[in-house]
């Protein structure tokens, strides 16, 4: 590999990397606050998506305002989800919530193909995201920073919700111990409806810069993305909001590396992503970045 | 009085029962299943073959003097789906032949249990020759791969291309099939072994080739063979432009959508793929009166898969006319002598491998638009 080419590949590498990481901050969050594994995640990233192309075909708003809205629909759809399908099963023990997600998950899916069709749709991409630049021999498209930066700001005002914030104190109350903290008046219905809304909002984020790097959405888009960001969240350690970063970051640039040094094998870029996450989690069972939780018996 | 009027009663429900029941033997149906990809990946391919297929089905709503039902079931793009949607359509809606599928790999998979079931099955568009191979109730009414891949090979020798890139979806039976076709035959032309310059892969669902890609602009390439389905090319356009290339692109039957263009947009500009029709060029007269039905029926062009729909509902009515009976062993027998049927995609024989043989056209795209290059004769 020549320089020029490995490069070209970092740069391929950093802007896959973060989209992954984008979406597994959304997953990692929800999980480090309710140790519920959202299942329903990689189904609420396609609704944002879904939610900025109908924006932008029927009310043919300016961009940006079908960014926000798309995002704050969504986000309120990830509010009605929790109310609907986890809010009844709080008490119920924490499997009951995890099967109850997956039922969302194929719920959202199947609805998804009824209502929008199952022919993938084009995504509305301004020119500025798309157009590239040349620097040396390296080519970048303006997305490919943007999808960085983004989940760069979105990282830093979602530590400064949790850590610094009173919502954020509630949240780590809740994770850290909910009955107790309910006891402390702590409304914890409000708090979980916010992570729900925060999470989703970040999904919709997710699902709107995939289909601006990947103009083509359909019902199922957001089955493969949604797995790679969960191992992504996984390999960073679940629950920890930047090792979900570090891991997406690592899972992007490996399979991208990947592919570049051994094209032969390219076809099992996937297998290749699994073995990384389970040889990974054999010698460091809590992720990268993770803490080692004991349950309390 | 009492007692003549409810004997006049019972007399008047006997008879409707009679001739209602009369009437239901009379309208009995001849079930045909449909098995298309109606979502997932392939989904705009098997919605515009069932697009065709209705409209055939609407020109010829009976046969033998029976209505004609059809049973659709979706296969979801999958393969393992498509087994049990032709499971579905043989067991519960009890279908005495079957249309399908859009895509190789779905159609073998179905292929293997209408087999086992001894009822006859024709594919409208899946052109790998195993769909066909050692089976004796799978038919089609499309060409196969060896000479797809020739026909996109000549192509672009002609083109004084002497050294290519392929992009192969490891997943599909289509793409590693006319994968393989394309370079022995380019091989052949250049005398060159070394002429395939870089072979690269990517799985069912891959939505990021900049890895792939930079790989095949690095290997020097004139031109790059995709042989995907559309949703996928029109992202490996975009995504080679973006990397600042300017080779020639190129594809099989399978990019053939509308979609290629809607998502590719410019990027698709000048992408040149072989299919089984255009509708720019009608081959027989009997494509003319399609393409008028088709628009005054759905407001725009169809494209081959439409085509392919409509040949192989009408190819398949055809048999079980001369077959005379709804018997799946007859209906077999006589897809198996099918000669020269007039189709919309050309004069359509079966041949002893219950293959078609036909002519490919080279269309490019120009302006967002399919425009007709040529028509190569097998």
């Amino acid at each position: 590999m020549t320089w020029a080419v490995f490069a070209q590949n970092l740069v391929n590498g950093l802007s896959l990397g973060s989209l992954y990481a984008l979406v597994a901050i959304g997953y990692t969050m929800v999980y480090g606050i309710l140790r519920l594994i959202n299942f329903a995640h990689s189904n609420i990233f396609m609704l944002g998506a879904y939610m900025l192309f109908y924006a932008d075909l029927m009310f043919r708003l300016p961009w940006w305002l079908s960014f926000v809205i798309a995002v704050i629909v969504t986000a309120i759809m990830g509010v009605i989800v929790e109310r609907a399908a986890y809010r009844p099963l709080r008490q119920a023990p924490r499997i009951s919530a995890l099967i109850s997600a997956i039922g969302v998950a194929y719920f959202i899916e199947n609805l998804g193909l009824v209502v929008f069709g199952g022919r993938p749709k084009p995504f509305p991409v301004p020119a500025f995201f798309s157009k590239s630049y040349q620097l040396g021999s390296v080519y970048m498209a303006n997305i490919a920073w943007v999808v960085p930066l983004l989940s760069g700001i979105l990282l830093f005002g979602l530590m400064v919700l949790v850590y610094r914030t009173k919502v954020g104190l509630a949240m780590r109350a809740i994770s850290h111990d909910m009955e107790t903290s309910s006891l402390m008046s702590v409304d914890v219905d409000r708090i979980v409806a916010i992570t729900f809304g925060v999470g989703s909002a970040l999904a919709a984020a997710g699902g709107i810069m995939w289909g601006l790097k990947y103009p083509q959405i359909n019902p199922l888009m957001g089955t493969v993305p949604g797995l790679k960001a969960f191992t992504a969240a996984v390999l960073g350690g679940i629950g920890s909001i930047p090792g979900a970063m570090i891991g997406g970051m690592l899972l992007g640039m490996l399979e991208i590396m990947l592919v570049a040094s051994m094209p032969a094998l390219s076809g099992f870029r996937d297998a290749f992503a699994f073995l990384v996450l389970i040889v990974i989690l054999l010698a460091r069972p809590s992720g990268l970045m993770g803490r080692e939780y004991r349950e309390k018996v | 009085m009492r007692r003549i009027s409810a004997c006049v009663a019972l007399i008047v429900v006997a008879m409707l029962t009679v001739l209602a029941g009369g009437l239901s033997a009379q309208v009995e149906p001849i079930r045909i299943g449909v098995y298309e990809p109606m979502t997932g990946a392939m989904a705009a391919g098997g919605q515009m073959t069932w697009e065709g297929i209705l409209l055939a089905h609407e020109m010829t709503p009976e046969v033998l003097g029976r209505p004609i039902r059809l049973f659709l079931a979706d296969n979801k793009s999958d393969p393992v789906e498509s087994a049990n949607a032709v499971a579905k359509l043989i067991d519960q809606d009890k279908v005495i032949a079957i249309i399908g599928s859009y895509g190789s790999s779905n159609s073998m998979a179905g292929g293997d249990v209408a087999e086992k079931a001894g009822i006859p099955m024709i594919t409208d568009s899946a052109t790998n020759p195993l769909v066909t191979e050692g089976k004796d109730y799978m038919f089609r009414a499309c060409f196969i791969d060896p000479f797809q891949g020739e026909v996109m090979a000549k192509y672009a020798y002609g083109e004084g291309i002497r050294k290519v890139a392929i992009l192969i979806d490891v997943a599909q039976d289509y793409s590693v099939g006319l994968a393989n076709y394309f370079e022995a035959t380019f091989k052949q032309l250049t005398g060159d072994a070394r002429s395939v310059v870089a072979k690269v892969a990517y799985n069912t669902g891959d939505q990021d080739f900049s890895a792939q890609l930079t790989q095949v602009i690095n290997s020097g390439a004139e031109a790059l063979f995709v042989p995907g389905y559309f949703g996928d090319m029109a992202l490996v356009a975009k995504q080679l432009r973006a990397l600042g290339s300017k080779i020639l692109l190129m594809g099989g039957d399978a990019i053939d959508a509308p979609e290629l263009v809607i998502i590719g947009g410019e990027a698709a500009e000048g992408i040149v793929f072989s299919t089984f029709y255009s509708a720019e060029a009608p081959a027989t007269p009997e494509a003319q009166k399609f393409v008028d039905a088709f628009k005054a029926k759905y407001g725009k062009t169809p494209n081959a898969n439409g085509a392919l729909g409509y040949d192989t509902y009408n190819i398949l009515v055809d048999a079980i006319r001369r077959a005379g009976s709804d018997d799946p062993k007859a209906i077999r027998d006589a897809l198996a002598n099918t000669v020269d049927f007039p189709a919309v995609t050309g004069s359509t024989t079966i041949d002893e491998s219950g293959n078609a043989t036909k002519d490919a056209v080279l269309l490019r795209v120009e302006d967002g638009k399919f425009r007709y290059l040529t028509t190569i004769k097998p």
